[in-house]
């Protein structure tokens, strides 16, 4: 039995502080001091804020990487306790789940500007203070984090084994221990990589979420973000390159702190009860199962959840059965009813808020626009697949090359296209070329990486008896990728496309348009229209922009992506 | 061994009367799966529901532990109605359905902390179950680090440490292999019989004829489709019993002669018995041909010849009742082979099976497949009348459906392409979901 297996609970020993403890402690009071500061800075006047521009100095960038890092921890906190409430109220409850799945769907594929709309409702919570503002990037930052973990999540408690349920269920565990000792654990691996997945697109969008521009309204909150927007004002290169950096290392940092030890302790929650896999290993995971401080904490938070629990009335845990089917039927009526109400009403007050402004005919010329981006995605989707496919099934089969693309890969999925400006705009001023194709590719800079990831753990997934098999019998060149390879990885391929694809059509609204200084560029489409109209505070536009994006977004996943996932699982699953 | 005598004039710890379980299909009707039961289970006593899969002693046993409500009839547990799990029944899992983020001892001590207990009560009650199943020194071991046979004690033990009046195991032994299932149920039976084990009565599902006489005090055996209680067998040789007694295999005997004794109920619902004409409605389960074969070959061969006694040869192939009905009964429908009184016997065609070759093998199966099982020529019929000479799989499901639960259509048509696929009477396309009637050349 290896010690540093043993979950920080079991250790029970007395305490006596070693070196792990004084690491632990001094990065957690380090954490606290870092927090309060950044807290001192909410109750700051919004004009002071505008006081003190951003400074491009690289030393400033050390506290600006601070302030993002932050906003994006307490996004992700959001994110979590949205997703456990969100999702869980999905899965229990038959009627809730009928009306937040199809929603949940719907906000997936809302792009993250559109939300912008909400800025002045932040804003106007704490009118002149700095807080509103934060509580907006926040909330920006949490609308491109939350979505795909709630799903994640809800998925996840759909399909708890049936024997697991049926074993709390009769050891009388009540909600709030199944909760904690089934629900969340067994949620745990597939949540912790859209948690991954999450912090890159929230980097993304950082500049949109930190240098708040809806019409009149210009906050610009100091952070990195900030940083790139005022660095491409100045067209100042060596700015950027700063920047780059500074994003690295708090990426690293997460990285280390956060998601490796969040992996490696995810080991445990994985329900294949063979051994044999490979441990993942992290150093922090190491210092917080060595560190009896650290165990004391977390004992400590055990016992109030405990308590929290405790404290309920107690539980009554019904049966599987029939209730009253009348009953039943008359309820779902008067539900289904009020939905369908509430529905329409919402409907119609949309219709007329937006008809007020805007004409049928430019509804019909968004919905063109709409067709242009979607011959972007298309067509780069397909070319991002020719690319990466061929490369994700080398890397995928050789595990060594794997372990050093992974996290490259991680790093530039989280990318932000901002920084790509200065070079696609110069590029395309100084060739005279076209920006309606040339600038494109911006579309796809952070999402290709899906189809990437996605396709290498299809290929390592390859058993290794098939590849024998193949080597055994000769199949070599184009045979080997029509009947080995490109099979095998179908299935994932399509996952990353999916992904990759959804993607794309929300980084349109960053990708569309592109500028370095005092040179602006626009491609013809959906993006740059939503764009366009949030820059000029125009609700009516942005709102239609963002329905007809989400309609094409969704009319393509349930048309095209829904039936090629459910083909290529029931074609190419191994078993 | 606690007095049987004495049993009897105990109150009932479980009194089941008349329980009924029914599924709605989609088009309206109702599946029966469990019919009219009554059963009383008496502090001291071991009693086995014994049946093959479909019979609903699954289902009868959940009803009985609280987690799913019978459509009919009444659960009383010392006299209360069972309206959901309750205190004092505890259940051991066929898949152990152990928690593979907690340590042995953190699954133990669930049912406990469920309950409330405090901290120390619940830390040496769950030692004391962990050291008398035999878990000792494993308490922080994960259950993916234990084999299958620890995995199970831990099973028990969770079961135990609540001490529950009523245990019930479903199938508990049948995920292990045959020496490892042998020693957990040995120890198992020692510490019942030494009164150690700190509960009163227990319910055992099983499908495993040795092992329910090897176990029980009494035994409910169920018939499938729906599932009834046919006969209830008292079993008292005294412990520990030898498989090989003859008092033992005249008892195993005796229950593979009821189990086979009773004409199976194929068809199910309603409209097949409103119209027995058309016989499409009969539920098929899945046997490869590779199994028809084999058994058709093993009672052609000496010592059978032709007619083999049911124990015997499942002994003889190592399988279970769960694994050799289905291919006994698949052999019966397509008359092959006749089932009766716990014996097999080859019908002429069966003998002829045996001794062919596999083209001259096809060609009978064929004959029998359309013959006798009224799906397959009704499938031949449809693409032979069709002049795209293909239909989708869809058409035959939804008319299924009309007769059984989906995932029985699903099976009985997995089944139908399969033996269809052998016999080269149909082909079936999984891309286009669709049969046909040409095979690829």
């Amino acid at each position: 039995m290896r010690l540093d297996r043993l979950p920080i609970s079991v250790l029970k020993t007395r305490f006596i502080p070693g070196g792990w403890d004084m690491l632990a402690f001094m990065l957690v009071v380090a954490f606290f001091i870092y927090v309060a500061e950044a807290a001192l800075g909410l109750t700051g006047s919004l004009a002071r804020l505008e006081a003190t521009p951003i400074s491009l100095a690289p030393s400033a960038l050390v506290g600006y990487a601070a302030r993002t890092a932050l906003r994006m921890l307490i996004a992700m906190l959001a994110s979590l306790l949205f997703t456990f409430t969100y999702a869980t109220l999905a899965a229990k409850s038959r009627r809730a789940e009928v009306v937040l799945v199809p929603l949940l769907d719907i906000l997936q594929s809302l792009p993250i500007l559109g939300f912008s709309i909400t800025i002045l409702f932040f804003l106007s919570l704490t009118p002149g203070r700095v807080a509103g503002a934060e509580m907006a990037a926040v909330f920006l930052i949490f609308t491109s984090q939350a979505w795909n973990m709630a799903f994640s999540f809800y998925h996840s408690l759909r399909s708890i084994p049936y024997e697991l349920d049926e074993a709390a269920r009769s050891f009388r565990l009540s909600p709030w221990m199944r909760f904690w000792r089934l629900e969340v654990p067994f949620a745990m691996p597939p949540l912790i990589w859209n948690m991954m997945m999450s912090m890159s697109g929230g980097w993304f969008f950082v500049v949109a979420a930190e240098a708040i521009n809806v019409g009149n309204t210009k906050v610009t909150l100091p952070g990195v973000g900030s940083y790139v927007a005022l660095a491409i004002e100045q067209r100042n290169l060596g700015a950027i390159g700063w920047a780059i950096a500074a994003m690295f290392i708090v990426i690293l940092v997460y990285d280390q702190l956060l998601f490796r030890p969040l992996i490696a302790s995810a080991d445990w929650f994985r329900l294949e009860q063979e051994a044999g896999l490979t441990p993942s290993r992290s150093w922090a995971l190491t210092m917080m199962r060595r560190s009896q401080f650290l165990g004391l904490v977390a004992r400590l938070f055990v016992g109030v959840l405990n308590i929290v629990g405790k404290s309920g009335t107690p539980v009554v845990i019904r049966p599987k059965g029939e209730i009253a089917e009348g009953r039943r039927r008359i309820g779902d009526f008067i539900w289904y009813a009020v939905i369908a109400l509430v529905g329409l009403v919402a409907l119609l007050k949309a219709v007329r808020f937006v008809f007020s402004e805007i004409s049928t005919a430019e509804v019909g010329h968004v919905v063109l626009l709409g067709f242009f981006t979607f011959l972007r995605v298309g067509i780069l989707i397909a070319i991002a697949s020719l690319i990466w496919v061929p490369i994700g099934i080398y890397v995928g089969m050789r595990p060594r090359v794997a372990s050093i693309v992974q996290p490259i890969a991680q790093f530039l999925a989280a990318f932000p296209v901002n920084l790509i400006y200065p070079i696609v705009v110069s590029s395309i001023v100084l060739g005279r070329l076209n920006p309606d194709i040339w600038l494109s590719p911006l579309m796809i800079l952070g999402t290709q990486w899906y189809i990437l990831f996605n396709v290498i753990v299809g290929a390592s997934a390859i058993p290794p008896d098939m590849r024998y098999a193949g080597q055994n019998f000769h199949v070599r060149g184009w045979l080997w990728w029509k009947r080995i390879a490109l099979p095998a990885v179908f299935p994932f391929y399509v996952t990353g496309a999916i992904t990759a694809s959804g993607g794309s059509w929300n980084a349109s609204v960053v990708s569309e348009v592109a500028e370095w200084g005092q040179q602006h560029l626009t491609a013809t489409g959906l993006g740059s229209y939503i764009s366009r109209a949030t820059d000029a505070g125009d609700f009516q536009r942005t709102v239609v922009g963002i329905v007809v994006m989400a309609l094409f977004v969704v009319l393509l996943n349930r048309v095209f992506w829904k039936p090629l996932f459910a083909r290529a699982e029931r074609k190419f699953r191994m078993t | 061994m606690n007095a049987n005598a004495q049993a009897l004039n105990l109150a009932p710890l479980l009194d089941v009367q008349g329980v009924c379980k029914s599924f709605r299909k989609p088009d309206g009707d109702e599946l029966v799966v469990l019919e009219n039961v009554n059963l009383t289970l008496r502090p001291g006593e071991i009693v086995g529901l014994l049946g093959r899969s479909g019979s609903g002693k699954s289902t009868l046993l959940r009803a009985i532990a609280g987690l799913e409500l019978p459509s009919g009839g009444t659960v009383n547990y010392l006299g209360e109605p069972v309206l959901g799990p309750a205190e004092g029944i505890a259940m051991v899992f066929q898949s152990f359905a152990l928690f593979p983020w907690l340590t042995v001892l953190e699954n133990v001590k669930l049912g406990l902390e469920a309950l409330g207990h405090p901290e120390a009560d619940m830390r040496t009650r769950s030692l004391k179950a962990i050291d008398l199943i035999g878990l000792d020194g494993f308490e922080s071991a994960y259950p993916r680090e234990l084999s299958g046979g620890m995995r199970q004690r831990v099973g028990f033990a969770r079961a135990l440490v609540v001490h529950p009046n009523i245990l019930l195991m479903d199938e508990p032994f049948s995920a292990l292999d045959i020496l490892t299932a042998e020693t957990l149920r040995n120890d198992f039976l020692d510490l019942w019989g030494e009164g150690q084990l700190p509960i009163k009565s227990v319910l055992l599902v099983t499908h495993n004829i040795e092992e329910a006489v090897q176990m029980c005090d009494r035994l409910l055996i169920f018939s499938t489709h729906p599932g009834r209680v046919v006969s209830e067998i008292s079993i008292d040789l005294p412990h520990p019993r030898h498989a090989l007694d003859p008092r033992f295999r005249a008892l195993v005997e005796r229950v593979y002669v009821e189990m086979t004794s009773k004409p199976r109920g194929d068809r199910v619902g309603h409209k097949a018995e409103r119209f027995p004409g058309t016989g499409i409605g009969t539920t098929l389960t899945h046997v490869s041909s590779n199994l028809l074969s084999g058994l058709l070959e093993a009672v052609s061969e000496p010592p059978y010849n032709g007619h083999a006694d049911l124990p015997a040869i499942a002994e003889a192939l190592a399988m279970d009742v769960d694994e050799l009905f289905p291919v006994a009964e698949a052999l019966q429908l397509l008359r092959f082979a006749e089932i009766e009184g716990g014996d097999i016997k080859l019908t002429r065609e069966g003998s002829e099976f045996a001794k062919s070759e596999t083209d001259e093998r096809k060609r009978l199966f064929a004959r029998h497949l359309l013959t006798y099982v009224p799906l397959a020529a009704h499938v031949r019929r449809v693409l032979d009348e069709r002049a795209s000479h293909s239909a989708p799989k869809s058409r035959f499901f939804d008319e299924l459906e009309d007769y059984m639960a989906e995932d029985a259509a699903e099976q009985t048509l997995r089944t139908i392409i399969s033996w269809g696929r052998y016999a080269e009477a149909f082909a079936y396309d999984d891309a286009r979901q669709a049969f046909s009637l040409e095979n690829p050349a």
